[in-house]
């Protein structure tokens, strides 16, 4: 185990990546990266995919018939407490 | 008849959810597109109010909006479809209970995002997952080792990723790692948040998710370099 960052291993190297990227810190800047290319490409590719994880935001759609169940189990709620969600409908704007 | 498989949760406080100290604290918005950090649209703000007084309408116009995204929330969560709609189902109904708490402290969306993100986590909890995989991926695994990563400049990604190999790639993930990876990568959470909500220290989070990571790539260099795993 070296003190100094440009003579880490990449085992070292790669045990401090997890905290470095973490804590934001610019890790294509560490000494050992400009000269590893293994560790850089590593680096680039978890920046990859991390960027790409942000194409999985919402796109499916819950089935049509899940609303009818949810409605069920809220009247079935209400019910069990004596009120009524068609008393309960001011339109107030 | 009711389908959700998993028991209701007492409405308390203004908190989503059970475990949250209220108010829930608003998660990253480092994304400037990301839909939780608007403000919410005059309509859904009239709906909101309507429906904390007990329209029903109000609130089936509430589900409409915010369906999507909650039930694509608990699916890539679970990785299970079935799960995925008894989840946003028990989502929807505890909001139906305690959206009268809600004050405003922060965006309705992402005062709802955490109520759901509550309910999956205690359904995951339920099955184990806290005593399994959060303290299984701090333990180190021989093959999971910093060298495991190792590997020919050539057999690195190309810069792009299809969104469907992602998409396989994170369903695979055991269920641990996936988690991690959408509330950081996907949900934008940070990891002081994510160790609050999972009762972890912040290096166990950035530890998941590196793995999480890796093991993304390997994946997705398997999926797209088959001959080099012959």
């Amino acid at each position: 185990m070296t003190n100094d960052p440009a003579k880490m291993s990449c085992a070292e190297f790669q045990a401090q990546l997890p905290e470095l990227i973490g804590a934001g810190v610019d890790a294509s800047a560490h000494p050992h990266i400009v000269n590893c290319e293994l560790c850089r490409a590593l680096l680039a590719d978890l920046e990859t995919i991390a960027e790409a994880a942000r194409q999985l935001l919402p796109v499916v759609d819950p089935p049509e018939d899940l609303w009818s169940h949810i409605e069920s189990a809220i009247k079935s709620e209400d019910g069990d407490t004596n009120s009524s969600l068609a008393k309960a409908a001011p339109t107030t704007n | 008849m009711p389908r959700s498989r998993y028991p209701s949760t007492p409405p308390e406080g203004t908190s989503p959810g059970v475990e949250v100290a209220t108010p829930p604290p608003a998660p990253a918005t480092n994304r400037v597109t990301f839909p939780r950090a608007a403000s919410p649209d005059p309509a859904e703000a009239d709906a909101l109010a309507r429906a904390q007084t007990g329209d029903h309408q109000a609130f089936a116009h509430l589900y409409s909006l915010h369906k999507r995204r909650i039930y694509s929330l608990c699916l890539r969560m679970v990785g299970n479809i079935a799960e995925a709609e008894d989840l946003t189902q028990e989502a929807f109904l505890q909001l139906h209970r305690k959206i009268a708490t809600f004050r405003g402290d922060s965006a309705f969306s992402t005062w709802l995002h955490r109520l759901a993100i509550n309910v999956v986590l205690m359904q995951l909890r339920k099955k184990g997952l806290s005593l399994i995989s959060l303290d299984e991926a701090m333990e180190p695994v021989p093959e999971e080792g910093p060298g495991r990563s190792f590997g020919a400049p050539d057999l690195t990604l190309s810069g792009t990723i299809d969104r469907l190999a992602l998409e396989r790639a994170v369903a695979d993930l055991p269920a641990g790692y996936r988690l991690i990876f959408i509330l950081h990568d996907v949900e934008g959470y940070e990891h002081n948040e994510i160790a609050s909500m999972l009762e972890c220290s912040i290096g166990n989070s950035k530890s998941q998710l590196h793995k999480a990571r890796l093991r993304l790539r390997d994946a997705l260099r398997a999926n797209s370099l088959p001959e080099a795993q012959s």
